[in-house]
């Protein structure tokens, strides 16, 4: 298949465009790398806005990022307990 | 009142020191008074580039450790009149110099100098601390290549943490022969990932080996591409709007160069 691709024109893609589509995968997963301080802050505060709309488990909430190949995801678990009635 | 301009990159070995001293002389060499302060402590080398480390007597750490007077460690470059380099200390111990001593150092040289350039140490530990603490602006230089533009990126957040906003960028060591065959990143694919200004843009050049083998900077190099991007970046720093130079130019550095300098074939 490689024979026909090449024979047909089909480039191989620069050197430079490998490069830059390496670096965007990488640094998606360094700006991703946030300290677990900060995480725990941004777990407290989403605790507090979710818990004046329903009563949650405090103790079994999750919060974390999780990075595959091409993209970054916040991944918070919060175990409902009562959804307030207004 | 100065201004105090940190140089670093993270990486190693992309021209942090060369830029500092080229920035420097260019900077005097249009007539403003310049500090240059070395804080690669146990690693100095901004003396040898400047041609200047024979004339070490006092260094950062004497002053900070109050050994002799600041005025005492500066070392006054012969080629300018209001030229300056603070060497970094070889021998001692990186802990010896704190970020506030920096601050006051930093508040001290630039009520005496319009520009305090400050040589960052690789990395981004206590060296790094200590050469930003007491900055007020951040030029961070990178090389087209993959590792040195995630280091820049790892940088540029750390400034910002730092509350180093805005820094500006300097692409080092560009080859237009590679950028043109695809096999180099250009201006446009770094200053898109790293989202910066940029300051300007250094051509690879064999005048920057032969102008340190001499202790000379290239930016006294009035025949060499690099030393008039490095004088172009002296002038941006001063408030001046030069245009970048093309240098994806179709008949390349060299005689794009000398047709836009006047320069013979």
């Amino acid at each position: 298949m490689d024979i026909f691709g090449k024979a047909a024109g089909k480039q191989e893609p620069s050197s430079k465009s490998i490069a830059k589509e390496r670096l965007r995968l990488v640094l998606v997963h360094d700006r991703a790398s946030i300290s677990p301080q900060l995480l725990e802050n941004l777990k407290e505060d989403l605790l507090k806005v979710i818990s004046s709309y329903m009563e949650i488990d405090e103790l079994g909430t999750e919060v974390t990022l999780n990075s595959n190949e091409s993209s970054v995801a916040l991944i918070a678990s919060i175990p409902v307990i009562k959804i307030n009635r207004i | 009142m100065g201004e105090v301009f940190v140089i670093t990159s993270g990486k190693g070995g992309v021209g942090k020191t060369t830029t500092s001293a080229n920035i420097g002389t260019g900077l005097a060499s249009i007539g403003k008074t310049v500090v240059m302060v070395d804080t690669d402590i146990g690693l100095r080398n901004l003396d040898v580039v400047m041609g200047l480390e024979n004339r070490i007597v006092y260094d950062l750490v004497d002053v900070t450790q109050g050994n002799c007077r600041l005025k005492q460690a500066l070392i006054k470059d012969k080629r300018f009149e209001g030229l300056c380099l603070l060497p970094a200390a070889q021998t001692k111990d990186k802990s010896a110099v704190m970020p506030e001593q920096m601050k006051d150092l930093c508040l001290n040289l630039k009520n005496e100098f319009d520009y305090v350039i400050i040589d960052c140490p690789a990395g981004i530990e206590g060296g790094f601390k200590n050469a930003t603490a007491g900055a007020d602006k951040a030029i961070v230089v990178t090389t087209p290549e993959i590792a040195a533009v995630r280091d820049a990126d790892r940088i540029i957040g750390l400034l910002e943490a730092a509350e180093l906003r805005n820094p500006t960028l300097i692409i080092n060591r560009l080859r237009p022969d590679m950028v043109k065959k695809g096999d180099m990143m250009d201006i446009d694919d770094i200053i898109d990932i790293l989202a910066i200004k940029l300051l300007g843009v250094i051509p690879e050049d064999e005048a920057i080996v032969i102008s340190t083998n001499r202790g000379e900077p290239v930016a006294l190099d009035m025949n060499s591409s690099a030393g008039q991007a490095y004088r172009n970046i002296a002038k941006r720093l001063t408030g001046e709007d030069i245009p970048l130079i093309s240098w994806e130019a179709e008949e390349g550095i060299l005689g794009k160069l000398k047709k836009i300098f006047g320069f013979k074939e």
